[in-house]
């Protein structure tokens, strides 16, 4: 399997004042772009919105550590969420009112030390296998531990799942954590640490030794290291990152549900960390921040949001296995040859027929969702129309036919220009 | 108690039928492909939503062929445009292509019937009692499915044993290669296979779902169940798969049907009430309770202790 190298951009070690710049500028950058955003989408919605993607950030470049960086397919990471966020939850609780010296912001730590508990437990059975079994073992645990929630009442909650008060702590320097803005403060601090710890992982020698591991085990065994060794502590590490995130998931919600270590939400951090792109550490940070965009404003516009979110889903696995980091890096050499700007005149070429044929898509799906709850009148991007009547469907035909056929041709020709600016670049 | 033991054992007989159904299907796209078809038990309710339709405009038993050959249909096209293309990317990039593929098939059927179950009807000409044990009726149409599943396990072995079609399945399960050599189009054979199996698929799914419930959920709830069965009855191994379809099969009915709890276990001494005080939750559930997580259990131990399952011949 043919994966992009891993980072973006390693900091090139060149001695020198400017190194330093060089080598963390865009972590100073990240710090500043996290803290100026509350200031630029200030509303209570895009406050709650960015919480979410700050711990899904973090779910999904744990789940990477996985998929990505050691090529363990798991379908069951939310085990290690859940539960990093129910142990939150139980020792807020068992705080709570109290004196006891631990603030809010330490909280992410017992998810952490939860979540590492778990990945070392669970690490053990599922790590001994790679590839197909390894994913059937994470998929039967997962389902182990979601039906075992709905039976230990006491300690998940059963169907209501447990809530908790994140303000009835002791309250260093007058932090209450009530108002959102300075839970979003939290979870980017955690976020940020978090991100940060995760890519250092990576350029360490076990984060290069994991890559091993995922091209080539056999070879990674013949220069001695055990791979299974490998697998579980990348596991082990995986699910402490996945605790910290249901922690931060526990504190922004105040509530932890048995549905949050499910199928489900195991799911759902695969479509992320994959649309996103797994092969560069940033797909997964791109994948989460938009999959929680669409989650928040899609199912507003439309019921079948999820059908959408599927079909990208393969879309991508089929068309694009590195997903948009993957498209994003694809890019790369043309900017080094300096033809991105003549290339990039071609890609409306491909792009725009693509979102005919999904408007003709979308527009099909629509009209059979209407009719299958009953009714016929609806409106589709503003314009009123009747779901009975053929020419609507007429026209959804010609639109997903002409524009899938002028996709097929303008793809061709964007790939072939694409082509050839990458080879003139490499002449140069 | 003997008539709780017969009936367990019928239903349990049947639901493992039903599983070996699906699970046949599994395991020889498996062993053929290297493919883990997740999106199996969504074709499975793809039947049974398509039977439901069928039946509902024409009839039940127009529905029992027209619907797994829509299915057969549609899994051709998949294995074809779809596996066949991300077949390139390797095994993991397969894997959750049928994996989204789940997620789509489930969408769908939500998007046009709904989330609520469907009133899928028992055949009018089937709707009577077979016989009667104990007082209890027990209907024809479970009779029927049984029926219908042990054929097809006969059929199936037949086809796959005796003839010349699965002389080429089996070659080409082992030696895709000299298959290819020698003339045979194992591509096509692929693409048959996976048609066929999800068609099998499909028919427990039109023949279970008037007796279960046909609802949208219905493939998330047995998905995970038949990758159980595949994997303890040894990947790839269709005689471990017919052994472990009936053993979930028992092992779920007959703890379904069972009261036992560790507090009637251990009844109410001095020390127990200790216990019940810290293992409430544990200390009360029932075994009833805890057969969803049975299966699971089972996958756990089976695989810690034998890797490669029942009949299994090669590592998983």
């Amino acid at each position: 399997m043919s994966r992009a190298s891993d980072a973006p951009a390693a900091p090139v070690p060149d001695a020198g004042r400017g190194s330093f710049l060089a080598a963390y500028g865009i972590w100073i950058a990240l710090a500043i772009v996290i803290a100026a955003l509350p200031h630029i989408f200030s509303s209570g919605l895009a406050l709650s919105m960015m919480s979410v993607m700050g711990t899904m950030i973090v779910f999904a470049l744990s789940y990477n550590m996985l998929l990505g960086q050691t090529g363990l397919l798991s379908f069951g990471h939310a085990v290690f969420f859940g539960l990093g966020g129910f142990f939150a939850v139980h020792l807020m609780n068992a705080l709570s009112g109290g004196e006891a010296p631990m603030p809010l912001i330490a909280f992410p730590l017992v998810g952490a030390l939860a979540g590492l508990v778990f990945g070392i437990v669970v690490g053990a059975v599922a790590t001994r296998r790679a590839g197909t079994a390894f994913a059937m073992i994470t998929l039967g645990i997962g389902e182990l531990v979601a039906s075992s929630a709905l039976i230990l009442r006491s300690f998940f909650g059963g169907e209501e799942g447990i809530s908790t008060d994140r303000t009835d702590l002791i309250q260093p320097f007058g932090l209450t954590f009530g108002p959102q803005i300075e839970v979003y403060y939290l979870i980017g601090a955690w976020c940020f640490v978090s991100m940060a710890a995760m890519y250092a992982l990576t350029r360490t020698p076990f984060g290069r030794i994991c890559n091993a591991v995922r091209e080539n085990p056999e070879r990674a065994r013949f220069i001695g290291y055990n791979t299974q060794t490998v697998r579980f502590i990348a596991f082990s590490l995986s699910g402490l990152f996945a605790g910290i995130a249901g922690a931060l998931a526990a504190i922004n919600f105040e509530i932890m549900n048995s549905a949050q270590l499910g199928a489900a939400e195991s799911g759902s951090v695969i479509l992320m960390t994959y649309i996103g792109g797994i092969g560069n550490f940033a797909g997964p940070v791109i994948g989460a921040i938009l999959v929680t965009y669409l989650q928040f404003t899609l199912s507003d516009i439309t019921d079948v949001w999820q059908l959408y979110f599927g079909l990208l889903f393969i879309a991508v696995v089929m068309f694009a296995p590195n997903g948009i980091a993957g498209l994003l890096t694809l890019q790369e050499p043309l900017i080094r040859a300096g033809n991105l700007g003549r290339v990039s005149l071609y890609y409306p070429l491909a792009v725009v027929p693509a979102l005919v044929a999904l408007a003709g898509f979308s527009l099909m799906v629509e009209m059979t969702y209407r009719l299958s709850v009953g009714g016929s009148e609806m409106s589709f991007l503003y314009v009123p129309l009747n779901a009975r009547a053929p020419l609507p469907w007429l026209a959804a035909i010609v639109l997903l036919g002409g524009g899938g056929w002028l996709f097929l041709r303008g793809a061709r020709k964007v790939g072939q220009v694409y082509g050839d600016a990458v080879q003139e670049g490499l002449r140069r | 108690m003997f008539e709780i033991v017969f009936i367990s054992t019928l239903n349990g007989i049947l639901y493992g039928m039903l599983l070996f159904l699906m699970a046949s299907g599994l395991t020889v796209i498996f062993s053929m492909m290297g493919v883990l078809n997740f999106a199996h038990a969504g074709f499975y309710m793809l039947g049974a939503f398509f039977g439901f339709e069928i039946s509902r405009r024409v009839g039940f038993w127009p529905g029992l062929v027209i619907a797994p050959l829509l299915v057969g249909l549609i899994g051709m096209a998949v294995e074809r445009y779809g596996l066949r293309r991300v077949h390139r990317h390797g095994h993991v990039a397969e894997l959750l292509f049928t994996f989204g593929l789940t997620y789509v098939i489930q969408q769908a059927v939500e998007m046009v019937w709904g989330k609520l179950p469907v009133d899928y009807e028992v055949p009018r000409s089937l709707d009577f009692p077979a016989f009667t044990v104990f007082g209890t009726e027990y209907p024809a149409f479970k009779m029927f499915e049984l029926l219908i599943s042990v054929a097809i396990f006969l059929v199936l072995l037949l086809v796959i044993k005796r003839t010349r079609i699965g002389l080429v399945v089996q070659a080409a399960l082992s030696h895709p290669g000299m298959v290819a050599m020698l003339g045979h189009n194992v591509d096509r054979v692929f693409m048959l296979v996976f048609g066929v199996g999800v068609a099998l698929a499909a028919v427990a799914g039109v023949i279970a779902g008037p007796a279960l419930v046909t609802q949208s959920n219905m493939a998330g709830l047995l998905g995970p169940i038949l990758f159980v069965v595949v994997v303890v009855g040894g990947l790839g191994s269709l005689g471990g798969a017919f052994i472990a379809s009936l053993l979930i099969g028992l092992l779920q009915t007959f703890a379904v049907a069972s009261n036992a709890s560790l507090a009637d276990l251990f009844g109410s001494s001095a020390s127990a009430g200790a216990l019940q005080t810290y293992l409430s939750d544990i200390w009360n559930v029932t075994v009833a309770q805890v057969a969803p997580i049975l299966p699971y259990l089972l996958l756990v131990l089976i695989l810690i202790f034998r890797p490669r399952g029942l009949m299994g011949t090669r590592e998983t």
